[in-house]
C-alpha cells in the first residue's frame, strides 16, 4: 500500500463463555469506551466513519445495522455493517482511510453466543438450502468430512491436531481475555466422543461472549495521536467456492489468495522469514494447520509436525496463537479476526503481559468465517 | 486532492418480478453477466466483488452472502457483503467506490440481488424481528404501521393532503410503463386508482406502497485509467455519503429524516456542490411508499420542507419537469426487491446520463444525479452523486 494505515486504539470486553449480567450492547460500549480512551479520540468529535461486522441470524435481529450506533457513539454519523469477519471489518476500515475521504474509521465485533438457544441449528441455516439442508448435516459433520480428507491427503495424524490443543489451551492460561486455558496433556486432547470421527469433541472450539473495538487513523493522524502506532501493512480477503460440492477440501485455496493479495500490499516475498509470529483460526484444531500452510508459514503437509516438534509454542521460531486462539479464548464468531488483531497489537506494542513474546515486529493475523463458508482474511501488522 | 477517481462502466439489471422462477444466485448471475456485457468485460476483469443483499430471513439462510458469494461472481475473488438495511442498495456502490478509491482495486462488480418471494406466507414477517427486542418486538409492530406513523405525521405537521401524496404513486407509476423491466408500470392510472384501493393501515392505501418483489442489479465500476479505456461515456461518482441515526426511533421528530440531510450534506460536499437545487438534474430518491419520495426530497435540500408536494402538483418532478424525480418509475412502479431496487436507482442515472434511457429518457442532456435508499427503522440514508464530469 502507498499510505500507510495505523492501529491507534484498541479496546475489549469479555471473552466468557457466559455474560448474564451485560447485553450486546453493553459488551460493545465497554469495548468502544477503552478503545477510544486507548486512542485518545472523541468518537463524536473526532471519528469519520464506524464499520461493524454482524450477521443478523446470529443476533436474532433482522437487519442488526439498526442496533449499531449508539452504544459506539456513531449516532447521525456514516455507519455501516460488512457481513463478514472482524477483519473484514478492518480491511473496510483501511480502504476508508485509504480513499483520503476518512482519517478515523471504528471497526467493531461482538460475539454473544451465549445468547443463542439453538447456535448449532442456526449455523447449519449457512448451508445451501437446496442442496444440502435436506440432509440435516451438523456444521461438525461437515468440519470432520474436511478434516479427514486433509489428514488423509497430507498424512497428518490425529496426534498432531491434538497437540494444537494442547498448545493453544495451555497460551491461553496466559491470557487473562482467554475463557477455556487449560493445561492437558495429548491423552485429554483426544478424550471423549468424537463430534465426527476423526473430529474430537476437544479439538472444535466452544464459543464465548466478548467485543473487541479497533480504532484506525490515515498515517498522518496516527502520529500525531500516538506514540506507538501498530501499521496495517497489507490486508486481503477472499472466497473459494460457495458450494461443498465443488470446493478444494484439502487445501484452503482463498486463504492462499488472501495471504497473497496482503504480502503483495506488505511487501513480504518469504512470509516464512518476515513473520515474527502468527494469530490465525483455529475453530478446528485441524483449520490451524491448514491455515499455517496456506498461509506459507510452512510447506502443504508439514504443519503438524512444525506443531508437535514445539516450532509453533511461544519460545518456538514461529510462535503461532500466543493468544490462546479460539480453542484457548473461545469462539468469538465474527469477532474472531478483531481478537487476533487485538492480540497482535498488544504483542507489538509489548503489552502483552505474561505472555509477550520478545522482539517482535511483524504479526499475521488471520480469519476464517467457519463452515461451511469458504470466506477467509488476513492482515500484517508491524510495530 | 489526489483521490482516485471511479467511474460507472457499466450496468445489467433482471425485470423486477413478484415472483421470479431462478433461485438468488441465479439472479445475481443473470444481472452480472449483463453489466459484464455491456462494457464488455469478462469476470476475469473483475478484481474483486461488493455484495448488497437485504435481510438473511428472506432467503432463511444464514450468512446468506456467502451462499449468494458464487452466483455474483464472487468465487476466488476478494468478496464483502455490506449491509445498511433498505438503504444497502445505494450503499453497495459506495462499498464499491471505496474499494476503487482505496487504490486496491481496479475494477470491482457492485451485486445487488433480492428474492423476497421465497418467504412464505409474506416477506412482511421477516420484518417482524427488526424491531427492537425487550421493548417494541412484545408489541407485534409491523412495517406497515410504523410507515403509517411517519406518513401521518408528516401530514399532520405540513397539513398535506392524501392527494398531493397519491400524485406521486400515479407520476411513478405512470414513468414505469416506459420501463422494460417494470413490475408495476401502469399509464393510466390515476389518482383515484390510489386513493380507492384498500386501506391497508391508515393513511396508507395499497397502492400507496411497493409491493415485495425479486429481481438483481449489477454495476461495474472502474479507476479512471481503466474506464477511459473501456467506455468513452463513463459516468463518473463525485460524491457519496451515509448516516445513521439512533435506534431509538420513537424518540425522533419523525416529520423530518435528519439522516438523509446529514447523508446529502456529505455528498454535496464530496462533490463540490453548493446548490444543490441547481446542480443536480435528475434525482432517483428513495420511494418505497409515496410519501417517502416527498419526505426524502425535503430531507436531500431538494424542497423546502414541506414544499415537496407542490413541486409534485406543479410538475417540477415529472420526467420532462425541471427537477425530474424518479423518471425510471422508481420503486413504486418499477418494483420493490429491496437491496436490488436501490442499485436500480444508481443503474438509471448511469442510463440517464449516458442519454441511453430510450422511453424514459429525461430531456435537456442532464449531467449529473443523485440517488437515496433508506432503511433500518426509518433510521440511514444513503446518497450517490453521479455525473458526467470527473
Amino acid at each position: 500500500m502507498d499510505e500507510r494505515v495505523g492501529i491507534i486504539g484498541v479496546g475489549w470486553a469479555g471473552y466468557r463463555p457466559l455474560t448474564p449480567e451485560v447485553s450486546y450492547k453493553e459488551l460493545m460500549y465497554e469495548a468502544a469506551v477503552k478503545a477510544y480512551a486507548d486512542a485518545g479520540v472523541d468518537p463524536r468529535r473526532d471519528v469519520d466513519s464506524f464499520v461493524t461486522v454482524a450477521e443478523d441470524f446470529i443476533e436474532g435481529t433482522s437487519i442488526f445495522d439498526e442496533y449499531v450506533p449508539d452504544q459506539i457513539g456513531g449516532v447521525l454519523k456514516p455507519v455501516h455493517t460488512i457481513g463478514g469477519d472482524g477483519l473484514h471489518g478492518l480491511a473496510t476500515g483501511v480502504m476508508l482511510i485509504l480513499t483520503g475521504q476518512a482519517e478515523i474509521v471504528v471497526v467493531e465485533g461482538h460475539s454473544k453466543a451465549s445468547n443463542v438457544l439453538t447456535l448449532p441449528h442456526i449455523v447449519a441455516y449457512a448451508q445451501d438450502p437446496i442442496l444440502n439442508r435436506p440432509l440435516g448435516w451438523h456444521s461438525s459433520f461437515i468440519a470432520g468430512m474436511e478434516m479427514n480428507r486433509y489428514l488423509f491427503d497430507t498424512g497428518t495424524t490425529i496426534e498432531e491436531c491434538g497437540s494444537v490443543v494442547v498448545k493453544n489451551r495451555r497460551n491461553a492460561l496466559r491470557n487473562p481475555l482467554a475463557a477455556y486455558g487449560a493445561d492437558l496433556d495429548l491423552e485429554e486432547a483426544l478424550d471423549g466422543p468424537p463430534l465426527a470421527w476423526p473430529l474430537g469433541e476437544r479439538m472444535a472450539a466452544e464459543h464465548a461472549d466478548g467485543a473487541i473495538v479497533v480504532v484506525l487513523a490515515s498515517a498522518e493522524r496516527a502520529e500525531a495521536l500516538c506514540e506507538k502506532p501498530v501499521w496495517v501493512l497489507g490486508v486481503g480477503w477472499c472466497n473459494g467456492a460457495a458450494s461443498l460440492e465443488s470446493r478444494e477440501w484439502t487445501y484452503p485455496v482463498y486463504i492462499e489468495a488472501a495471504a497473497r493479495q496482503a504480502y503483495r500490499q506488505a511487501g513480504i516475498r518469504q512470509p516464512r522469514l518476515a513473520i515474527d509470529f502468527a494469530e490465525i483460526d483455529d475453530t478446528y484444531a485441524y483449520k490451524e494447520l491448514q491455515h499455517m500452510e496456506a498461509l506459507g508459514l510452512c510447506r502443504p503437509g508439514e504443519a503438524g509436525a512444525l506443531v508437535e516438534e514445539g516450532a509453533t509454542e511461544p519460545e518456538g521460531e514461529l510462535p503461532v496463537n500466543v493468544s490462546g486462539g479460539s480453542l484457548g479464548m473461545g469462539d468469538l464468531l465474527d469477532a474472531n479476526g478483531l481478537a487476533r488483531a487485538l492480540e497482535a497489537v498488544l504483542q507489538l506494542r509489548g503489552e502483552a503481559g505474561p505472555r509477550q513474546l520478545e522482539e517482535v515486529e511483524i504479526g499475521l493475523v488471520q480469519s476464517w468465517r467457519g463452515v461451511p463458508t469458504t470466506s477467509g482474511a488476513v492482515a500484517v501488522l508491524a510495530n | 486532492m489526489g483521490m482516485r477517481k471511479v467511474a460507472v462502466v457499466g450496468a445489467g439489471m433482471t425485470k423486477f418480478v413478484r415472483r421470479a422462477q431462478e433461485t438468488g444466485k441465479e439472479l445475481a448471475w443473470q444481472a452480472s453477466r449483463m453489466a459484464l456485457g455491456s462494457c464488455e468485460l469478462t469476470l476475469d476483469d473483475i478484481e474483486a466483488i461488493c455484495l448488497g443483499t437485504a435481510p438473511d430471513s428472506f432467503d432463511g439462510v444464514h450468512m446468506k452472502a456467502e451462499y449468494l458469494s458464487d452466483g455474483a461472481g464472487g468465487w476466488g475473488k476478494p468478496f464483502m457483503r455490506s449491509y445498511v438495511g433498505g438503504g444497502t442498495g445505494v450503499f453497495a456502490p459506495i462499498q464499491g467506490w471505496y474499494h476503487v478509491a482505496s487504490g486496491l482495486f481496479d475494477v470491482v462488480l457492485v451485486v445487488c440481488e433480492e428474492k423476497m418471494s421465497s418467504y412464505h406466507p409474506h416477506a412482511q414477517g421477516a420484518f417482524l424481528t427488526i424491531f427492537d427486542h425487550t421493548t417494541e418486538r412484545a408489541l407485534k409492530p409491523n412495517l406497515l404501521w410504523i410507515f403509517a406513523l411517519e406518513m401521518n405525521r408528516y401530514m399532520q405537521t405540513y397539513g398535506i393532503s392524501k392527494e398531493d401524496i397519491a400524485r406521486v404513486a400515479v407520476k411513478n407509476k405512470r414513468n414505469a410503463a416506459d420501463h422494460p423491466c417494470a413490475l408495476l408500470g401502469d399509464p393510466d392510472i390515476t389518482i383515484q386508482d390510489v386513493l380507492n384501493s384498500e386501506v391497508l393501515a391508515w393513511p396508507v392505501n395499497r397502492l400507496d406502497v411497493s409491493p415485495v418483489s425479486d429481481g438483481a442489479v449489477a454495476l461495474v465500476l472502474a479507476a479512471e485509467h481503466v474506464a477511459k479505456r473501456v467506455t468513452d461515456k463513463p459516468v463518473w461518482i463525485q460524491g457519496v455519503g451515509w448516516s445513521l441515526d439512533t435506534a431509538y426511533w420513537a424518540n425522533r421528530d419523525l416529520a423530518y429524516p435528519r439522516y438523509v440531510e446529514y447523508a446529502a450534506r456529505m455528498a454535496y460536499e464530496m462533490a463540490g456542490i453548493k446548490e444543490p437545487r441547481k446542480e443536480i438534474h435528475i434525482v432517483e430518491p428513495y420511494d418505497p411508499f409515496d410519501y417517502k419520495e416527498l419526505h426524502h426530497l425535503e430531507g436531500l435540500l431538494l424542497a423546502d420542507r414541506g414544499q415537496a408536494p407542490r413541486l409534485t402538483a406543479d410538475g417540477v418532478t415529472a420526467r420532462d419537469g425541471d427537477m425530474p424525480v424518479c423518471p425510471s418509475g422508481g420503486l413504486l412502479g418499477v418494483g420493490n426487491p429491496i437491496a436490488a431496487a436501490g442499485l436500480m436507482k444508481v443503474a438509471e442515472l448511469f442510463w440517464q446520463l449516458r442519454g441511453e434511457a430510450s422511453a424514459r429518457q429525461v430531456p435537456g442532456q442532464p449531467k449529473r444525479g443523485l440517488a437515496q435508499a433508506w432503511g433500518d427503522l426509518m433510521q440511514v440514508g444513503t446518497v450517490v452523486i453521479l455525473g458526467i464530469n470527473p
